[in-house]
């Protein structure tokens, strides 16, 4: 039976598929909706999934579940590998027992993230084996047999899909695999040469790892993953990885040229097939995105079996090494090496469309608190003051002047302390949302505590993990399975974190969030922490909460301030403001308004 | 109709419009049909009020991705965001496209400009095969809300679609909620009536 599949839902699948018992996860596009697609499902088939407090914690309690026997898998976004990269190196030396599949969803391009890393080099880095998938039905597929494959191997897996797989939809055979249920009962079996990473045992460890080496090459060899198709008459080549393998196919059937192609899906590469291959061709190009990992392979390889061979791909600019690939620039790079003349139109300039139209940026909703928040924080220190921020939905607010870094997650605070260190005089004031704070900005406030940094900490709490799709978190009180848990006061945790001042504010009052900005700032004996507190307004608004919304009377005198506060409702009409049909309420444009020209809409339905 | 078995749409539209919703009604009807498909989503950050862009490849088996001048046809769901993604259509290819503006804060602050109608039709004009604008928002109020502006561009571009019509109906019926079929409905229809082929 074929379903009409997100890629993540299909690698959720193929976690059911698989019978994990324990999944984690921080949210993180592109890989959100895989624990989201589990959620609904996760105890029908007795499935632990939980959303973590942050990466490296999913891993490690993935890890502890895999221990005991149990599938497991622990989710995220590329950059989400960095947080675990701790665990991650050293699980390679001790392995696994139960079958461990690390998913870190990759995005070239950078469409929603802060770098464009292949994970691809973590797995070289772990010396554990990787899965590139090139679409939904193959993520699905590898999800399997990846459990498999680390439970073959007693390795932690690697699963790398990429933003075009994790975000594509295509019908997904899922009839075949049927879902198992994970067993219930398991227990940790004691065994400290495995389980205690201490020196004498890890160098044993290490040792066993790189044995396993020549069996990981020896199970992938046959991996399904890896197919070719060699054309006798031609002698030029194409070695392409997960998706590009599907660009580089397209390319060539637009071209109708005598090329043969490989298509990798395994780290490593089968060693035979690739032989072959390079055997075959006198000319190769090798398509992957991001880094020339299997270009670095092939060259290595060639060395052995061709050493005359011609390898095109990134090291001859043919394929670039950033951003995303498409089939366009297969069929160029691949025409140029069969010395064509690409005479598929290319695409014509449309002058106009840059001319004429009017930028328009993702921008934080109407009735965003955390719009509120900075305005507030722009009138109390000044456009002098120094505002790192974070990563979240307020790193929309770009264009407001209060986010001057942003980095990773939880750095704000840290870069805060470095910048006062560095010997900056100016005020210091850093934002950091709810989710971020708990998943990282905890230990930096507490270094800023520790070290004496006089700094302002803002937390924007909206109380939901926003910008991923309103995941939920230790502060929320619920769980990725919608069920209700113990509720963290953010606000105790500034406080035994040791911070001199704490108030929590709520942003749409505004004379009262300038009020504790100022004492914020004015809090000479150290470090302050503002939480501006208030609910994310798309998640209230889907609960249901409605306000009263606004409109502009007659006392508009056109002085445009409230326009400057950039909410979406609020628009610049014929020399006066005017507020839209997207007014959610929230009432802070009518306390900006020096006329008193913004009033509630009384005889709302 | 189109008689070939593949068929490369983008869809290009605002945040909160209902581009992935309607995205996954093509894409549903295609596997109904027994077609291979392959769609590509925005999602996250752009999400925001952002300009949103889908794909589908009908009897695709390749990547999601319809490459640059490849799109037989083109369905904005905002005339600012077709001439946007106007760069994919083909020169065979056509745009369906709903002339009722969503403006960005850009505009309503007062730092850019929206242009007129024309200007945006024009440059469309010349690409492609043909252009079909109809005032898709005000169609799907006189349906019954304005919301159903997807389902009035879905009913119009389901005259060119290589997918049976009551395989698209289907495949609406199982993806809207069931008090708001009846509007969506009639927003399909209104759509349809509006292409005349």
């Amino acid at each position: 039976m074929k379903e009409y599949l997100l890629g993540n839902a299909a690698i959720a699948r193929g976690i059911l598929e698989a019978g994990a018992g324990v999944v984690t996860s921080y949210p993180g596009t592109p890989a959100s909706e895989i624990v989201e697609s589990l959620a609904p499902v996760s105890k029908e088939y007795d499935l632990h999934i939980e959303w973590s407090v942050n990466e490296k914690v999913a891993l490690e309690v993935a890890i502890g579940a895999s221990w005991t026997g149990v599938r497991s898998a622990a989710v995220m976004k590329h950059v989400g590998l960095n947080v675990a990269a701790d665990p991650f190196m050293t699980l390679a030396y001790t392995g696994v027992k139960g079958g461990l599949v690390v998913i870190s969803s990759d995005d070239p391009f950078c469409h929603s993230s802060q770098n464009e890393q292949d994970s691809r080099r973590y797995a070289q880095f772990a010396c554990i084996p990787c899965l590139d998938p090139a679409d939904p039905q193959e993520a699905k597929d590898m999800t399997v047999y990846a459990f498999e494959l680390s439970e073959e191997l007693e390795l932690p897996v690697l699963l790398r899909p990429t933003t075009r797989v994790s975000h594509a939809r295509a019908d997904v055979n899922v009839g075949k695999g049927k879902i198992k249920k994970s067993p219930t009962s398991h227990a940790f079996v004691k065994n400290p040469a495995r389980w205690v990473a201490l020196p004498a045992h890890a160098r044993q460890r290490h040792s066993v790892l790189l044995d396993k080496q020549n069996a990981i090459k020896t199970v992938l060899k046959n991996a399904p993953w890896n197919r070719h198709l060699l054309v006798l008459k031609g002698d030029t080549g194409v070695i392409a990885s997960g998706i590009s393998g599907l660009y580089a196919e397209e390319a060539i059937e637009q071209l109708e040229s005598d090329v043969s192609t490989l298509r990798i899906g395994t780290f490593p590469p089968p060693d035979d097939l690739c032989a072959e291959f390079i055997k075959h061709v006198s000319k190769v190009l090798i398509i992957e995105e991001l880094e020339p990992v299997l270009e670095e392979y092939v060259e290595r390889a060639a060395r052995v079996h061709n050493p005359e061979l011609e390898i095109l791909g990134k090291n001859t600019g043919h394929i670039p090494r950033d951003g995303e690939l498409d089939s366009r620039i297969a069929r160029n790079a691949i025409a140029d090496m069969l010395g064509l003349t690409v005479t598929m139109e290319e695409p014509q300039s449309l002058t106009e469309a840059d001319e004429i139209l009017p930028p328009r940026p993702p921008a934080l909703c109407p009735g965003c608190s955390h719009r509120a928040a900075y305005y507030a924080m722009k009138q109390v220190f000044g456009t002098d003051a120094i505002f790192p921020s974070d990563i979240g939905c307020y790193t929309l607010a770009v264009d407001m002047g209060t986010i001057d870094t942003c980095l990773c997650m939880g750095a704000s605070i840290n870069l805060a302390s470095g910048i006062r260190f560095g010997g900056e005089d100016r005020d210091i004031c850093c934002s950091i949302g709810d989710s971020t704070f708990l998943h990282n900005g905890m230990p930096g406030l507490l270094n800023a505590v520790y070290n004496n940094a006089k700094i302002t900490v803002t937390i924007l709490d909206n109380s939901t993990t926003a910008m991923t799709g309103h995941q939920p978190h230790p502060g929320t009180g619920i769980t990725a399975t919608g069920d209700k848990t113990k509720s963290v006061s953010i606000e105790a945790i500034a406080k035994a974190l040791g911070a001199d001042f704490v108030e929590t504010v709520d942003p749409y009052d505004l004379n009262a969030t300038l009020e504790t900005f100022r004492k914020a700032k004015e809090c000479q004996e150290g470090l302050s922490v503002v939480i501006a507190k208030q609910a994310c307004i798309t998640n209230a608004r889907r609960a249901g909460v409605r306000r009263k919304p606004f409109r502009v009377n007659d006392n508009c005198i056109g002085c445009g301030e409230c326009v400057d506060f950039g909410c979406p409702a609020i628009e610049f009409h014929e020399d006066r403001a005017r507020i839209n049909a997207l007014c959610t309420g929230c009432g802070v444009c009518a306390q900006i308004c020096p006329s008193e020209a913004i009033e509630e809409v009384v005889n709302v339905k | 109709m189109r008689t070939s078995e593949c068929c490369d749409i983008v869809v290009a539209g605002v945040g909160g419009q209902g581009v992935i919703l309607l995205s996954k009604i093509i894409g549903k009807a295609a596997v109904k049909e027994g077609s291979p498909v392959r769609a590509a989503e925005t999602h996250g950050m752009a999400q925001r009020g952002g300009s949103v862009i889908t794909h589908i490849r009908l009897g695709c088996k390749f990547g999601p991705l319809v490459p640059v001048r490849g799109a037989d046809i083109l369905l904005g769901l905002e005339p600012a965001e077709a001439l946007r993604y106007a760069h994919y259509v083909s020169k065979g290819g056509i745009a369906l496209v709903n002339t009722n503006p969503v403006l960005p804060s850009t505009v309503t602050t007062g730092r850019a400009k929206y242009p007129p109608l024309d200007e945006i039709l024009a440059p469309l004009r010349r690409i492609c095969r043909d252009v079909k604008a109809l005032d898709a928002t005000k169609l799907a109020a006189n349906a019954g809300n304005p919301q159903a502006m997807n389902v009035v561009m879905l009913g119009a571009l389901s005259k060119y679609m290589p997918l049976r019509e009551e395989i698209v109906i289907e495949s609406l019926r199982e993806s809207v909620p069931a008090k708001f079929l009846a509007v969506n409905m009639r927003a399909f229809e209104v759509g349809k009536g509006e292409v005349e082929l």
